[in-house]
C-alpha cells in the first residue's frame, strides 16, 4: 500500500486560522517593543547603585555577627516565637474553617460563609495587613503574630477545604452506613485521609511564617525584619548581611527537616 | 424481613435509574440482584440504607419504615443495616480494629469513639469476627497493608459488627480474582446461614450468582424482568436481562473457572499432603 503521507505535523490547537496566528503574534511582539520602550531607564543611576550593590555584597562577604549579637538574637527569638505562636493558633483556627469549606461536607450557607473567610484572608498580602495592624496594636511583635495568624488561615484552610473534597467518598459512604454521626464521620473517615497532608501543610506553613516575620518586620511587626530594618537604615551592611545569613541558615534547616518529616509521615 | 414497595428514584438529571420496584426479602434469604450497568443495581441497595434517597416508595425493614425518617431515627435505623463494598471501602489509614470496630459507630457517643474507649462488648465481638473470617493476627495492622481478599473479609467483619437485620452486599467481588471471589461468596453464605441473616447482593458476574443464591433478581433499565430461583435462569431470560449476547460462551467461562478452580485445590491438597 502506498499513497500514505510520511510527514505529520501536530495541528495547532488554539488558534486554528493561520491568517490570526500571524496577526496574533505579529501583535504580541509590537506589544512587547512599545511596552519595552516606555520604561524609563536612569543609566547613571543605575552605575551609582551598582557601586551600593556592591558595599552589600562587601558586608554579606564579611558578615559581623558579634557587634550587634545581642540586637540579632533578642530579633530572632521574636520571630521564632511569632512563627510559631502564630502557626499553632492559626491551624487550630483553619481546621474548622476548612471542613467548612469543604462542599461535601457543609451545607451551602456554612461553606459560602467559611469560602469568603478564606477569600479575605487570601485577597490581602501579609504587608498590608502588618501595616494595618500595627496601626491598630501598635509596633512589636503581637501586630506580627496576629498578620501571620490571618495568613495562615487563608492558606491552611483553603488547601485542607481542597485536600477534604478530594477524599475517597467510598470510605465515608462506608462509615455513613454504620450509622455514624457527622462528627464521628469526620474523625473516622475523613481525618485518617487528610491528616498527613494537614501535618505536611502546616510545617510548610511554619517555613513560610518565618520568612514572612522578616518581612513584615521591615514594616514595624517586630521580630527579626524590624532589627534587619534597623541595620539598612544605619548602613550597618556587615551586620545586615550577618541577618540575612542566619534567616537563611534557619529557613534551610526548616525546609530539610520538614521534608524529611513529611517523608517519614507519609 | 425486607419489603420494598413502588421505590422510584428518578436523578436530578431527569435519569430514571428505578422505577417501581417491589421486593420482598424474608429472613435467612440471600437475593442476587444481577442487571446490565446502569440497570439500578447500586441505587437500588443505596436507596435501602437512605446513602441515595428515594423519590417515591416504601422499605420496611421488619414492619419499621426507613422513607421519611430524620436524621436522628435514620442513623439509628441505619445500624440495623451492614453494607458491605466494591473495593471494600474500609479506611485505609486506620488500623483494621478500628475498622472493624466503626461498624459501632452508631451506638457509641462520639467522645466513647473519638478515645476509641469501645464497650468491653464491642471489643470481643470484633475479635471473635476477626477470628470468624480468620484475621486474628492481622488486628493491628493497618488496612492499607492487607491484600484484596483480606480488605474485604475486613469489610464483613464491619458489616457484622453492626449486629445487621440485614446485609446490602455491592459488587463484592468486582475486584478480586476469580477464587479469591469464590472464598468471598461462600463465606458470605455461610455467615447468613450461620445467623439466618437476609442478604441482598450486587453481582455482576452471573455463573457466581448462579452458583451462590437461593434467588436472583434481574434488575434492567430500573425494573426488575426476573425474580425466581437460578435455576430459572435461562438464557431467553438473560437476553431479557441484559440484550442479546452469545450466552453458551459465557457458561463454558465459567466451567473453565470452576475447573481451574478445583484443580488449583487439588493442587494444593498435594502440597500440604
Amino acid at each position: 500500500m502506498t499513497g500514505y503521507p510520511t510527514t505529520w505535523r501536530r495541528p495547532p490547537q488554539i488558534v486554528t486560522d493561520r491568517r490570526w496566528r500571524i496577526v496574533l503574534t505579529v501583535a504580541i511582539i509590537a506589544y512587547l517593543l512599545i511596552g519595552m520602550g516606555s520604561v524609563e531607564v536612569n543609566w547613571a543611576r543605575m552605575m551609582e547603585g551598582g557601586e551600593r550593590g556592591l558595599r552589600f555584597v562587601y558586608g554579606f562577604l564579611q558578615p559581623d555577627f558579634t557587634s550587634r549579637w545581642k540586637d540579632i538574637s533578642n530579633g530572632l527569638i521574636e520571630s521564632l516565637t511569632m512563627t510559631l505562636t502564630s502557626t499553632v493558633v492559626g491551624v487550630a483556627i483553619s481546621i474548622p474553617i476548612g471542613i467548612g469549606a469543604a462542599r461535601n461536607l457543609a451545607p451551602p450557607w456554612v461553606y459560602y460563609i467559611c469560602r469568603s473567610i478564606i477569600a479575605v484572608s487570601r485577597s490581602l498580602q501579609e504587608i498590608i495587613i502588618a501595616i494595618f495592624l500595627v496601626a491598630m496594636f501598635g509596633f512589636g511583635p503581637f501586630a506580627g503574630f496576629l498578620t501571620l495568624s490571618f495568613a495562615t488561615i487563608g492558606f491552611i484552610s483553603k488547601l485542607l477545604a481542597e485536600d477534604i473534597e478530594d477524599i475517597d467518598e467510598a470510605q465515608a459512604e462506608a462509615i455513613r452506613a454504620t450509622g455514624a454521626s457527622w462528627l464521628q464521620l469526620v474523625h473516622y473517615a475523613i481525618q485518617p485521609q487528610v491528616m498527613p497532608r494537614l501535618i505536611g501543610l502546616s510545617l510548610y506553613r511554619l517555613d513560610i511564617n518565618f520568612r514572612e516575620s522578616a518581612v513584615i518586620g521591615i514594616v514595624g511587626a517586630g521580630g527579626i525584619g524590624a532589627t534587619l530594618n534597623t541595620a539598612i537604615d544605619r548602613y550597618e551592611y556587615d551586620s545586615a548581611g550577618a541577618i540575612l545569613l542566619v534567616i537563611i541558615a534557619i529557613v534551610m534547616v526548616a525546609e530539610y527537616s520538614s521534608s524529611y518529616l513529611r517523608k517519614f509521615l507519609q | 424481613m425486607l419489603t420494598v414497595t413502588d421505590l422510584t428514584k428518578t436523578y436530578k438529571t431527569g435519569d430514571k435509574a428505578l422505577a417501581e420496584v417491589s421486593l420482598t426479602v424474608p429472613k435467612g434469604q440471600v437475593v442476587g440482584l444481577i442487571g446490565p450497568s446502569g440497570a439500578g443495581k447500586s441505587t437500588l441497595i443505596r436507596c435501602i440504607n437512605r446513602l441515595v434517597e428515594p423519590t417515591s416508595g416504601k422499605i420496611a425493614l421488619s414492619g419499621a419504615e426507613l422513607t421519611g425518617l430524620g436524621p436522628r431515627a435514620l442513623r439509628r435505623e441505619r445500624r440495623r443495616i451492614g453494607m458491605i463494598f466494591q473495593e471494600y471501602a474500609l479506611v485505609e489509614r486506620l488500623t483494621v480494629m478500628e475498622n472493624v470496630l466503626s461498624g459501632r459507630l452508631g451506638y457509641v457517643s462520639f467522645w466513647q469513639s473519638f478515645t476509641r474507649r469501645f464497650p468491653s462488648a464491642d471489643i470481643e465481638r470484633a475479635y471473635r469476627l476477626l477470628d470468624r473470617v480468620g484475621l486474628m493476627e492481622h488486628a493491628d495492622k493497618r488496612a492499607d497493608a492487607l491484600s484484596g481478599g483480606q480488605r474485604q473479609r475486613v469489610g464483613i467483619a464491619r458489616a457484622l459488627s453492626q449486629e445487621p437485620e440485614l446485609l446490602l452486599v455491592d459488587e463484592p467481588t468486582a475486584s478480586l480474582d476469580p477464587k479469591t471471589s469464590r472464598q468471598i461468596m461462600r463465606l458470605l453464605i455461610e455467615i447468613c446461614a450461620e445467623r439466618g441473616l437476609p442478604a441482598i447482593v450486587n453481582i455482576h458476574d452471573v455463573p457466581l450468582a448462579q452458583q451462590f443464591m437461593q434467588r436472583i433478581i434481574g434488575l434492567r433499565a430500573g425494573r426488575v424482568v426476573f425474580d425466581g430461583p437460578p435455576e430459572q435462569l435461562t438464557e431467553s431470560v438473560l437476553t431479557t436481562i441484559y440484550g442479546a449476547e452469545d450466552w453458551t460462551a459465557m457458561r463454558k467461562d465459567g466451567e473453565a473457572d470452576r475447573v481451574a478452580e478445583a484443580e488449583a485445590v487439588a493442587r494444593l491438597a498435594m502440597i500440604s499432603a
